[in-house]
């Protein structure tokens, strides 16, 4: 009985973690790296119908710009401060229970969440209910709602809204004294 | 005066500078809006070392770092690289791992008579080489960060200039109110004002409903102020009375200054989890009792709040990078937060349960006074029978044995769960019941976390002249102790007379000076008197001079000192002056000792140094 009801939620928790340590990783990894590809492929697109005419000249080269780490580091900080976000991804899980992973979840969880409420105002890309009908008009944006599946024809496109997606309206990440080393995510401590 | 105001003020400030959060609000004087709109100022502070954020709250701590702690650079401020104090949260955060390096609670200290408010002692108990600061200093600290972030944020309208009022404790005394002006004075705010914070709660709430409040009470009212915040629980009377035709407000009365608040309710939760752990066979380090209280008081929000939650996870993490396995996990239940809180803090009990008496002998022991008793509902009881008669000037005479409130008013944190106002307004109304009166209301539409800065703030648009003030002046009547000319007894005290020096009500700017009140006061040396305050002797007027009294009556404060310099004349020499009371337009209250001569008068000082 004990054991059951003690289980339940640590199970849910350790999924929920799961799924959320594995976003945050896709986010900071983007926050990286993902700039270059992101700006890639909308870069070669614009290149296209003006290919044949340049054909003499050297291809200009497309313009990505590298964002700076400290953002990232800074977000990274954030997270091990209030989430050990890097302590908890770091550890190898083989030979914990569950409920000793559970129990490490909810400090990911806790942490996490206030972290996003702090720094970030989050809102749904769309307010319709998931798995309700929708229908995009002619010259939706693109960037905030991605087609699947059956892509063919013309808009208006009629389809079922699989994930409501998410936008950052703002971020307020605090400000960095001058000369502050992001690369120290989390200070070693010693104890006198 | 008011004009005086129009050419300097843009805007009316109201800073709460509390026990443990200080916040800032403001409004525009001149807005075209009405009614004008409301901000509460985002405060930029250092929350880890190198980064600034903007919080509504300033904590109120200072961290007095070591030189080889923090690198260089990192406590950069916005509108200084070096600042040469840390406040805020990250003084906090680095507090709880080191507290021999962290100044807290200096607002409890200012009204401790038992301690040299000027002098340097906090961080109480910490090394010698531990850079000290004194309650003043700190309480400067945070009203300096205050006034650099609005200066950064708003150049052209210096915070100086501004019509600024910082509320103080109803409770405070003499003592401790003229000290935090002093604070205030040294930033050099040019219009400044101290306001009680019950009564600015009050403001806020007359601010919420604009013109609706006069439906909401009327004459004969009388208002129940209770503020419970972080470390204090505040109490005060207001009685509604007729002017000319206009509905009025009269604070009638203050309570005693209890230091109980929502942190104790935390430390009590976090104990409690302690004792279940330690049943489990796990001994924890102070650390992780800290822990623990941080954990509890989020836990006690939810429990407190969401009916349909049972328990919530009590989880500490280790302190090392191992985070599994190491970490505890345990749980609080609404049924603990219940009997511990709820039972505990805000039992059932009659009107005549009052807490025990505390010894006043304790008034010199170093550590601050906490209330003994933790139950907030039997100081309230007590407030109410001791202020029977409170009322009785403008409503009449009272025949019951305590004051009977028909509105109540909550502020602070710890009344936002909803379980806790309930129980406040059950017992109040059970003691309501068995006298056989009407129940008492709540009045809402406050913000139980902001309604003191933002009633500050609205409180200077209202010395304008815009919308109703509340009455009510000095809320204690003062009396000096006189020692009877009369042979010694052995073994026994000499018999000591109290002369009333400042009555009950005296209003802001307002002079008062009796007869008797001529002392012959040394040139030189400094002369001690006893004082004493009463916060129900409401008739006596300046010069009364009492023979015995009821020891609940007067309240023996610190002494005070009257310092006469030497200057033109000779030292040793007795010089006939009379003592004279006025309540400054800051909202202090001052003594004076006035030479028959006519010569420069000198302020008796409240708070006496050591000697």
């Amino acid at each position: 009985m004990n054991i059951d009801l003690t289980a339940m939620p640590a199970t849910i928790d350790l999924l929920h973690a799961g799924l959320g340590a594995i976003a945050l990783v896709f986010f900071i990894l983007f926050l990286v790296k993902g700039g270059n590809k992101t700006a890639a492929p909308a870069e070669t697109q614009a290149e296209m119908p003006a290919a044949p005419e340049a054909a003499a000249k050297p291809q200009p080269v497309s313009q990505l710009k590298s964002t700076s780490p400290d953002a990232a580091l800074q977000l990274l900080a954030l997270l091990q401060q209030e989430a050990r976000f890097i302590d908890f991804v770091q550890e190898d899980l083989t030979g914990f229970s569950d409920a000793d992973v559970g129990a490490a979840a909810r400090v990911v969880h806790e942490g996490g969440q206030k972290v996003l409420k702090e720094y970030f105002s989050l809102e749904a890309v769309r307010d319709e209910q998931e798995e309700s009908r929708i229908t995009l008009p002619e010259g939706f944006d693109a960037t905030t709602v991605r087609l699947t599946g059956n892509v063919v024809g013309q808009a208006p496109f009629n389809g079922t809204l699989v994930h409501r997606g998410w936008k950052v309206a703002e971020v307020k990440l605090p400000k960095l004294a001058e000369g502050h080393d992001t690369h120290i995510v989390a200070a070693a401590e010693v104890e006198l | 005066m008011n004009q005086e105001y129009n050419h300097t003020a843009h805007y009316a400030v109201g800073i709460d500078l509390g026990t443990t959060h200080c916040v800032l609000s403001y409004v525009e004087l001149h807005s075209d809006q009405e009614p004008a709109p409301h901000y509460v100022m985002p405060i930029p502070q250092l929350t880890t070392p190198g980064s600034v954020e903007e919080k509504s709250q300033l904590p109120s701590f200072i961290y007095q770092a070591h030189e080889a702690e923090l690198a260089e650079g990192d406590v950069a401020l916005p509108w200084n690289a070096h600042p040469d104090t840390i406040a805020g949260t990250l003084a906090r955060e680095l507090g709880s791992k080191t507290p021999i390096r962290l100044v807290s609670s200096a607002k409890s200290w200012l009204c401790h008579g038992g301690v040299d408010r000027h002098e340097s002692f906090l961080p109480l108990n910490s090394p010698e080489e531990v850079a000290k600061v004194s309650p003043i200093e700190a309480t400067f600290q945070y009203l300096m960060h205050m006034r650099n972030a609005w200066d950064h944020r708003f150049p052209d309208t210096p915070l100086i200039d501004q019509d600024v009022t910082i509320t103080v404790p109803a409770s405070f005394d003499p003592a401790a109110r003229d000290l935090t002006a002093e604070a205030a004075q040294r930033i050099g705010f040019k219009h400044l004002t101290l306001l009680e914070e019950p009564q600015a709660a009050v403001y806020s709430w007359l601010e919420s409903c604009s013109d609706s409040w006069r439906n909401q009470v009327s004459v004969g009212d009388i208002i129940l102020v209770v503020d419970i915040g972080g470390g204090t629980t505040d109490l005060s009377l207001v009685a509604v009375t007729e002017d000319e035709g206009n509905l009025s407000l009269n604070r009638v009365a203050v309570g005693d200054h209890i230091l109980l608040g929502g942190d104790n309710m935390d430390l009590a939760l976090a104990y409690q989890v302690k004792a279940k752990l330690e049943q489990e066979g796990k001994t924890l380090a102070p650390w992780q009792i800290m822990a623990i209280t941080h954990s509890c008081r989020d836990a006690k929000e939810i429990l407190l709040t969401d009916p349909d939650i049972h328990n919530v996870p009590i989880v500490v993490p280790s302190r090392g990078s191992k985070l599994l396995g190491a970490t505890l996990r345990t749980e609080l239940t609404k049924d603990e937060v219940m009997a511990s809180l709820v039972d505990g803090f805000f039992p059932h009990v009659g009107i005549y349960d009052h807490p025990a008496q505390q010894a006043r002998g304790a008034l010199k022991q170093i550590g601050l006074p906490y209330a003994q008793d933790p139950a907030i509902l039997r100081h309230l009881a007590a407030f109410l029978c001791r202020q029977q008669a409170a009322a009785n000037e403008l409503l009449g005479q009272n025949e019951s044995d305590f004051i009977k409130p028909t509105a109540i008013l909550f502020n602070g944190g710890v009344l936002k769960a909803p379980v806790l106002a309930e129980r406040v307004m059950t017992v109040i109304n059970n003691w309501l019941n068995e006298a056989g009166a009407e129940q008492a209301k709540q009045l809402a539409g406050t913000d139980l976390d902001l309604a003191v800065a933002k009633g500050a703030a609205y409180y200077g648009s209202v010395r304008q002249g815009k919308g109703v003030r509340i009455r009510g002046g000095i809320a204690s009547a003062y009396y000096v102790g006189i020692e009877s000319a009369m042979p010694a007894i052995p073994g026994m005290a000499p018999p000591i007379q109290a002369l009333c020096v400042a009555p009950f009500g005296m209003e802001e700017g307002s002079a008062a000076k009796g007869p008797n009140q001529e002392f012959g006061l040394i040139v030189g040396e400094p002369v001690r008197f006893r004082f004493f305050g009463s916060t129900t002797r409401r008739e006596d007027a300046a010069g009364t001079l009492l023979d015995h009294w009821d020891p609940e009556e007067l309240e023996e404060l610190p002494e005070i000192q009257a310092n006469l310099p030497v200057e033109g004349r000779r030292p040793g020499e007795i010089v006939p002056v009379e003592l004279a009371s006025r309540v400054t337009e800051v909202g202090t209250l001052c003594l004076e000792a006035i030479p028959f001569d006519g010569s420069a008068k000198w302020q008796v000082e409240f708070d006496v140094r050591a000697s």
